[in-house]
């Protein structure tokens, strides 16, 4: 799949970081504002899937690979187990164990906001292979 | 506020079956990017920004991907005429259509008014969220503090779904062996 035009690229480099610091923070501060790990990672997965869209396939995938990208989306899903099972250092299954801080602070209440880190990682990984599997895989067959 | 409601109601509903109607694939997929636009504004109207920003950016995200992938593949316009069957067909679809409408509208009657639910377990998600959780957001709260095994069981079956599809389409799948010939 190659890329589009020059104006497509440059504008593309411009916005794609925008795009990634706003997904980003959607998944940091899912436990104060509106947001959170889904979100952000959609927002994340959209960024680096114009990324490829507009540089073409060989560009992209230098920073993330197939193999990365399904890499991190188990990392973010056993991420997420494991938060689960360390509360069993407190009392039950996803006991909220940490302190709970100063509210309205970024890192405060605990668990929630690690969980939305490995939620947001896993999700980012997951629908950008969704649209390397539909969309690059099949443009290799077609030449 | 309410007539805005119905108006983006009629508004969905029509684009719905435009997408269903329309032969050409593009304004098809186009209108169901409206349809979903349409229920983020209903959730934004209805005091959900957290359910808005993912209904957005997933419809966004599935638009791009539709249009990447469906309509780049040029097999469209299949010519359709009405035959017997299909007249059957619709007639008793629409029959059991009318059976479900009315049995709905009973089973309406029974439901709790809008914005009141019957479970009042979540007034006690409102009134004692932030002291017990600390976030201040509740909908987080409420998914990964009070109700994180439901998010487990999501993440699960986003995860079994990816790495299935994967394994299917995987790279190494798709290259031809000899014996490995499709069947002609």
């Amino acid at each position: 799949m190659k890329g589009m035009s020059l104006i497509v690229r440059t504008i593309t480099r411009l916005l794609a970081g925008f795009i990634l610091v706003y997904g980003a923070h959607i998944v940091l501060y899912g436990h104060l504002t509106p947001g959170g790990g889904f979100a952000g990672g959609v927002m994340l997965a959209c960024g680096f899937i114009l990324l490829v869209l507009s540089f073409g396939k060989e560009g992209a995938l230098e920073i993330v690979s197939e193999n990365a990208a399904s890499a991190w989306d188990c990392i973010g899903a056993l991420l997420f187990l494991f938060i689960a099972l360390l509360g069993f250092t407190g009392r039950y299954f996803f006991f909220n164990f940490m302190g709970k801080g100063t509210q309205f602070d970024l890192i405060s209440a605990g668990t929630p906001m690690w969980s939305n880190i490995a939620i947001g990682i896993k999700v980012w990984a997951c629908l950008f292979l969704v649209f390397l599997m539909l969309a690059v895989f099949r443009m290799r067959d077609e030449g | 506020m309410e007539f805005l409601l119905y108006l983006l109601l009629v508004f969905m509903i029509a684009g719905s079956i435009i997408a269903i109607e329309t032969r050409d694939l593009l304004s098809s997929v186009i209108c169901v990017g409206a349809v979903g636009l349409g229920l983020a504004i209903i959730f934004l109207l209805l005091g959900a920004p957290d359910l808005a920003i993912v209904q957005v950016v997933v419809e966004v995200l599935s638009l791009v991907l539709l249009l990447r992938v469906v309509v780049m593949r040029e097999d469209v316009t299949i010519a359709h005429r009405y035959r017997y069957g299909e007249v059957f067909a619709t007639a008793v679809a629409l029959l059991f259509f009318g059976v479900f409408i009315m049995l709905a509208a009973v089973a309406y009657k029974q439901m709790p008014a809008f914005g009141d639910p019957l479970l009042k377990v979540s007034q006690n998600y409102i009134e004692n969220g932030l002291d017990r959780v600390g976030a201040p957001n509740l909908v987080t709260a409420v998914l990964l503090d009070f109700r994180a095994y439901d998010t487990l069981g999501e993440a699960t079956v986003i995860f079994t779904a990816i790495i299935g599809s994967l394994v299917i389409l995987r790279k190494r799948g798709r290259i031809r062996h000899e014996g490995n010939e499709p069947h002609s």
